[in-house]
């Protein structure tokens, strides 16, 4: 067992976990937050997208003893007490979900999306969410709903350089 | 986006949905995400073999691992007193082999569940159910859709020619004769592949069992919560259905893939009685690929015969069906009743004749994916229609149009057992030809291959059968369940509502449009409605989600029972306002005499009126309450016209859907943004058949493509944004005038695409591929022709 010490939506946690455990795991099963989910094996489908120190991560292939010493945000912990964060919001407004399974690693993808390229076009934001799959709403109204996101984001976040996706031949991008 | 709140406007408005807000914060409920105390953990042991004989089975080392509770086999369940799971649609000598929940003697496919080890976390589970050492003697396979007849192995001994049956419908000397007569004849062979449903939930079950009451409970993601446990408790476990409780909470997606009865929720529902502690099961991904029900897999012969000004004359169609290695819940009718019957599409067709010859394979058990023999039947239809159209020399659209069924011929009779609602079939492909502005697409398609670059366009003119019913007439063609649905209103004391409904969402928004829709009837907000679905303790007994069945079936029924509620508030209200019953009339909630609207009485004050019973008219009960269990008359029949325009890479053969429109007539609409919603995800799937999946085994039954990494679902950058419409041409089957919206876009996308791709490849010579269409088989195709040339 390893001791690992890490901060979750804002809460210290002290725990001893296996070395193998997985990130999300430990998430779901020791921490009970079942809002972050598990759609498949391979890290493919982005349901399990979480921050580790405000960058997006897929916890399925984190191992706990990783997050040793980080801050990690989920769902859970990304609406505040004066309500949802504009990009839970917009995908309200838009209809950018249906059955709700990927919808949080989808959301949490946008928020990492938006951070990087606070003004994405259209194609910006279906490369950016290539990493997480939907099956229900055939992406649109997700673009939607982070394209309206971006929009109501941009008083708040000040302009940065955009930076381009780089596609591994499996598919994942990886923003340099 | 507008939120009306009045009672008039809410059928009809796209009101945001009431499920986000717990999606959106992580405080969705699925089946994986309930822990109760001292739950423990299944690992399945699964066989690698497509076809084994199992000799011996040994726990020794499993059995040590510290955490193990218990490890059961087959042997262990059939002794232990566990069935098989049934199919529930009989056909005419359908050969029925035994589906134990776990393999006894033999593996049939790879994957399917030999034993299971139960430990107390999922992780100690996995470890000791990779430690269970099977001795298997491996079999050869039976693979293949079209061998599997030749084949000198049997699946199942019982299934000659590995056959599960034969089926046909239609009057095949009419079609003879049609084919005698014709001036053109076109002939096709299709493959249409299998696929894999992929819901993004992986299948879940948690089993528990209170032995001090006898009770059973069982979460499990089910499209429907009452066929699991009518089935599971009748046939399979033997459980009295009143002491099994069955909860589909939360489900993420099913397309069809969590209607069956799986043998993994079997043996979690018996295991949990034998350790007494409550066992839970999640599914890998590569679980789910190698186990969930697949869809599709037929491999067909197309005939049509047509005058010599195109006029379809007759149909022969011959079909065979792989059914996988078991029969799943209702694999017979898929090929059969939900395809055969279809094949007249919109198109008069005089005469039409089905062969099916249905077959067991060595591989995962094929059953009903989001449309069901319906996909299969358009893309056969608007395949052959666009290769006839291209072989006689006409526009596919004036083709399709001449042979539309007219507008003034409904109800219409098919020569394929089906009596089509209601249609308008021309309007839908005009409003879809002009939002595309087809003769422009047309000038620039030919720019375009002047350039060298290859445009396609492709239409798809397609029918959907909704709602399936009635029962009486399902159950003659083999259905072992009726097809009605239940609704149960309640009205509570204050006026406030809760509506119980045997239709179950995962994805579909109930919540939110039978809400509106009850708002509607009562002529109450939305926010006094509580819809309640997915809990076999809580709701009348229910058919479930399935065939794009719950607004039309589902919905019905909760409007004829809030018919009955409003005939007794009307009795009160008469009572008290000291008129006669039928005087008394009702506007958004307010119930008075014809004519004196001032004299009303509101729905909350019938309500604390019929529950305080003090003042009621003497044969009135006290309470107001009322169920209604709603039988169709006949299935409704959605339509619509679809247009791709892709362009195919001449360097690499890669395929970009440059437009595309959908033109869908679902009759009334609810709610239009979930419809747009649907109708978004269902083109998304069936462009995604058109272009990338297809569930592969090489020549032994080993999966080739059981992951997301291998598996072709599109990503976001894959797919363009679809321009959406409606005609609205309602149901004269039910009250709502609605027809059902959730399989339209999977069945008419993948024709629309892969007509575009052939018509993009016509340059070449090439007038027929199959599916999918992905860049290595065009760019085959492009060099070939190009070779071809040149020599």
């Amino acid at each position: 067992m390893v001791e690992i010490h890490l901060s979750v939506n804002g809460a210290p946690h002290h725990d001893e976990v296996e070395p193998r455990l997985l990130l999300v795991h430990y998430l779901r099963e020791t921490l009970g937050l079942t809002g972050t989910h598990v759609g498949c094996d391979t890290s493919q489908c982005g349901a399990c997208t979480v921050l580790l120190d405000g960058k997006s991560v897929k916890s399925c292939t984190v191992l706990t003893v990783q997050a040793d010493g980080a801050e990690v945000t989920t769902i859970e912990g990304v609406a505040t007490a004066e309500g949802m964060h504009p990009v839970q919001e917009a995908f309200h407004q838009e209809h950018g979900l249906q059955c709700g399974f990927c919808t949080p690693g989808m959301v949490m993808a946008a928020i990492d999306l938006l951070q990087r390229t606070p003004h994405p076009t259209d194609e910006q934001i279906r490369t950016g969410l290539d990493g997480n799959m939907c099956r229900c709403t055939g992406y649109q109204n997700i673009v939607k709903a982070v394209k309206a996101a971006s929009e109501k984001l941009a008083a708040e976040v000040p302009e940065r350089p955009g930076r381009t996706p780089i596609h591994t031949p499996l598919g994942v991008p990886i923003v340099q | 986006m507008s939120q009306p709140n009045t009672s008039e406007s809410v059928f009809g408005a796209s009101v945001l949905r009431r499920e986000d807000a717990r999606f959106l914060t992580g405080r969705g409920r699925y089946t994986d995400d309930v822990t109760l105390p001292g739950t423990t953990y299944a690992a399945f042991v699964r066989s690698p073999h497509a076809h084994a004989r199992i000799r011996a089975i040994d726990i020794g080392r499993a059995q040590k691992v510290r955490g193990v509770r218990a490890i059961f086999t087959g042997a262990q369940l059939a002794a232990g007193g566990v069935n098989g799971i049934p199919t529930a649609w009989l056909l005419p000598d359908i050969k029925l082999p035994p589906h134990p929940p776990l393999a006894v003697d033999r593996a049939r496919y790879v994957g399917e569940a030999v034993a299971v080890v139960i430990a107390d976390n999922a992780y100690v589970a996995r470890d000791a159910a990779d430690l269970v050492n099977v001795d298997y003697e491996t079999l050869p396979a039976v693979v293949d859709t079209e061998g599997a007849a030749s084949a000198t192995t049997l699946v199942h001994d019982i299934a000659p020619a590995n056959r599960c049956f034969h089926w046909s419908l239609g009057d095949a000397a009419a079609v003879d004769a049609a084919f005698r007569d014709a001036a053109h004849i076109v002939r096709q062979r299709l493959l249409n592949q299998r696929l894999a449903a992929v819901a993004m939930e992986p299948r879940s079950a948690l089993a528990s069992y209170d032995k001090a009451t006898e009770d059973l409970t069982l979460w499990v993601t089910s499209q429907n919560p009452h066929v699991h446990r009518l089935i599971m408790g009748a046939f399979v476990l033997g459980v009295p259905e009143h002491k099994f409780r069955v909860i589909a909470p939360d489900v993420g997606g099913g397309f069809g893939s969590k209607i069956f009865i799986y043998p993994e929720e079997c043996v979690l529902a018996w295991a949990t009685k034998q350790i007494a502690r409550p066992v839970k099961w999640t599914a890998t991904r590569s679980e789910s690929f190698l186990t969930d029900a697949q869809g599709r897999d037929h491999v067909t012969d197309v005939e049509l015969a047509l005058d010599a000004e195109g006029h379809i004359l007759g149909l022969r169609v011959k079909t065979i069906a792989n059914l996988g290695a078991y029969l799943s819940l209702f694999a017979p009718c898929v090929p059969t009743y939900l395809y055969g019957t279809l094949l007249s599409g919109v198109y008069k067709i005089p005469a039409i004749h089905v062969e099916v010859d249905a077959v067991f394979t060595n591989t995962t058990p094929v059953d009903a994916y989001r449309g069901a023999g319906r996909p299969e039947a358009a893309y056969l239809l608007e395949r052959i229609v666009d290769i006839a159209a291209k072989q006689i020399g006409m526009n596919p659209a004036a083709l399709r149009r001449q042979n539309f069924i007219p507008a003034d011929a409904f109800p219409y009779q098919t020569p394929v057992a089906l009596q089509y609602d209601s249609g308008n079939y021309a309007p839908a492909l005009d409003l879809a030809l002009r939002k595309l502005d087809y003769p422009k697409i047309l000038e620039e398609q030919a720019q375009a291959r002047k350039q060298g670059r290859y445009v396609g366009i492709g239409i798809s003119t397609y029918i959907e059968a909704c709602s399936i019913a009635p029962s009486q007439v399902v159950g003659s063609l083999g259905a072992q369940a009726g097809l009605w649905e239940s609704a149960s209103v309640r009205v509570h004391p204050t006026g406030k509502v809760s509506v119980f409904t045997g239709s179950h969402a995962h994805g579909q928004g109930h919540e939110t449009t039978f809400a509106q829709l009850a708002s509607h009837d009562l002529g109450i907000p939305m926010a006094d409605i509580e819809i309640v679905h997915g809990d076999t303790a809580a709701v009348p007994f229910g058919m479930g989600s399935y065939g794009s069945r719950s607004a039309a079936v589902g919905g019905t029924a909760i409007h004829n029972a809030i018919g009955k509620i409003k005939d007794k508030a009307k009795r009160i209200a008469a009572h008290l306002l000291e008129a006669a019953p039928e005087d008394i009339t009702e506007e958004n909630g307010k119930y008075f005499v014809r004519g004196a609207p001032d004299r009303a009485k509101g729905f909350g004050e019938l309500a604390l009126t019929a529950y305080l019973a003090h003042n009621l008219p003497r044969d009135v009960e006290p309470g107001l309450e009322a169920n209604s269990f709603y039988d169709p008359s006949n299935f409704t029949f959605p339509f619509g016209a679809h247009i791709a325009v892709v362009e195919v890479s001449r360097a690499t053969g890669d395929v970009k859907v440059l437009k595309y429109v959908a033109v869908d007539d679902v009759g009334n609409v609810i709610n239009p943004m979930i419809v747009d919603g649907m109708v978004h995800g269902g083109i998304a799937q069936g462009i995604a058949q058109a272009l990338w999946e297809e569930v592969r085994f090489d020549d032994n039954g080993q999966p080739l493509n059981a992951s997301l990494m291998t598996y072709a679902v599109p990503r976001a950058d894959q797919l363009p944004s679809f321009d959406t419409a409606r005609t609205v041409t309602p149901s004269p089957v039910n009250p709502l005038g609605i027809k059902g919206a959730g399989e339209t876009g999977t069945i008419a996308s993948t024709p629309a695409v892969a007509n575009a791709v052939m018509d993009a490849l016509a340059p070449f010579g090439v007038t027929h591929l199959d599916m999918p269409l992905t860049p290595e088989k065009l760019w085959t195709a492009m060099e070939s022709a190009g070779e071809q040339r040149r020599a």
